[in-house]
């Protein structure tokens, strides 16, 4: 579970760019290559180490005027999914 | 096919054979480049470019030993300017504290680092090399403390099969972020070995097993990455992800390749990217066409449910084992030669590992010496 107050980021060797070849957004990482939905785009942006969990719910909740305990649980799943994979540091 | 392909995800980039180890089962071909026939540094930095102007997002920097190029930090600035993600697949050895600050100025992504044993003597007598462990580490202690991601890579064989679960605990010992535990696959120089290094059944499935095992308990910890090992298994590996699908090979002398190994198979055209473009190569070379999609393939694989999973496994093993570069890999239990493959595992597992055939160039032949 990650806490409130953690302030995610991405670590050294994880890079989010644009695959233009591809049209599409992905998350450069080991041996890795995952590709990044658009909403997920949105919240690894936030992902600076200085924002943390409820600041990034608070801001894509009020930009895209969505309920916050859905963004919290949408966010949560993401960052625990790519934590696992050593691909976000909370 | 007439139809383009979709674009490469990697390249490997063999910069140059030249190594300072002699690792038994080194991937490289047996006929190796020499380093007059190494391309330059403006080849390289030109095939960068064209790579991630074709889709490449992985770029491998690979050898031999890449720390043997003296050009090593320029290439690594210009692939990382051209949007690439820079890997350097490295043993290690060559790898000066100089020219590691100047990778990391660089911009240098991540750092793969072969470890050989899990302790100096092992390590050191598989490698070739003395002293080759404590330097492994000293590199290690580096790329954690500059922050950069630290993959430990370890290649399983008779010699070390008991040690596969240990490796996985120095890798995290050593800060690793990710761990890459492969039974040795037999080609180049590990086929030409493959009676010093092959485990017998138990060994291998107790190790597989130990080290599937660890998984939980280092989950968030470190990612591991498991190579099964091929002669003990029932169904073949997805070589490659499938042949011409996702990455390619660059040999130091320019060949581009589907595989690490594809030379072995007769009568494959490979194209130079000395002469030609990536794009044009990965789209129109007839080595990458020759198995691309199902067309190629013979029974049982044609009909096979899972021939989009596993691409009828690897063309080399097929070449190498049956003569046959379209035939089933007979890893697989649907192989009408499948019972080969356990035979072979059985025989070449029985004897005492008392050497190997050291990975080196060959010996010019002198103009002195009887033919």
């Amino acid at each position: 579970m990650i806490a409130d107050d953690a302030r995610p980021r991405l670590p050294r060797g994880v890079r989010l760019r644009e695959d233009k070849v591809r049209a599409r957004w992905v998350l450069l990482a080991p041996e890795r290559i995952v590709k990044v939905n658009p909403i997920a785009v949105e919240i690894l942006r936030l992902c600076d180490g200085a924002r943390n969990l409820g600041e990034i719910v608070a801001d894509l909740a009020q930009r895209f005027k969505a309920d916050p305990e859905r963004i919290a649980a949408d966010v949560r799943a993401l960052l625990a999914s790519l934590a696992e994979k050593k691909m976000v540091e909370t | 096919m007439s139809e383009t392909p979709p674009p490469p995800e990697g390249l490997l980039a063999e910069l140059t054979h030249r190594c300072p180890l002699a690792c038994p089962y080194c991937s490289n071909p047996l006929n190796l480049d020499a380093p007059r026939d190494e391309m330059s540094t403006d080849e390289w930095k030109r095939i960068f470019s064209q790579a991630a102007e074709l889709g490449v997002l992985h770029l491998h920097l690979s050898g031999g030993e890449p720390c043997s190029r003296r050009d090593l930090a320029e290439l690594v600035a210009h692939a990382v300017e051209v949007g690439l993600y820079t890997n350097l697949i490295t043993s290690g050895i060559g790898l000066t504290r100089d020219l590691f600050d100047r990778l990391v100025a660089a911009g240098l992504d991540h750092i793969q680092l072969s470890i050989q044993g899990v302790d100096a003597p092992q390590a050191d007598w598989i490698g070739g090399y003395k002293g080759g462990y404590a330097k492994k580490r000293e590199v290690a202690a580096w790329v954690t403390a500059e922050g950069l991601p630290l993959t430990v890579n370890a290649v399983i064989h008779r010699g070390n099969v008991e040690d596969a679960p240990r490796m996985v605990d120095l890798a995290v010992e050593l800060g690793a972020r990710r761990v890459e535990i492969a039974h040795t696959q037999y080609y180049g120089w590990a086929l030409k070995n493959r009676g010093k290094l092959m485990p017998t059944r138990e060994q291998s499935d107790r190790a597989y097993a130990a080290v599937e095992a660890r998984r939980a308990h280092y989950l968030g910890t470190v990612v591991i990455d498991h190579v099964a090992p091929d002669y003990h298994a029932r169904y073949p590996k997805a070589c490659m992800s499938g042949w011409g699908r996702q990455t390619m090979n660059v040999s130091p002398s320019g060949k581009v390749l589907p595989c690490h190994s594809a030379e072995i198979i007769p009568g494959l055209v490979f194209w130079n990217a000395r002469e030609k473009s990536l794009a044009d190569i990965w789209s129109h070379s007839p080595a990458f066409e020759a198995f691309r999609g199902f067309e190629w393939m013979q029974e049982p694989c044609r009909s096979c449910e899972r021939k989009a999973v596993d691409f009828g496994g690897c063309r080399c093993q097929a070449m190498a084992l049956l003569g046959d570069a379209k035939a089933c890999d007979p890893i697989c239990v649907k192989s009408p030669h499948h019972a080969l493959v356990d035979e072979i595992a059985a025989l070449d597992s029985a004897g005492a590992v008392d050497g190997f055939a050291p990975r080196r160039y060959a010996r010019e032949p002198k103009a002195t010496e009887p033919a």
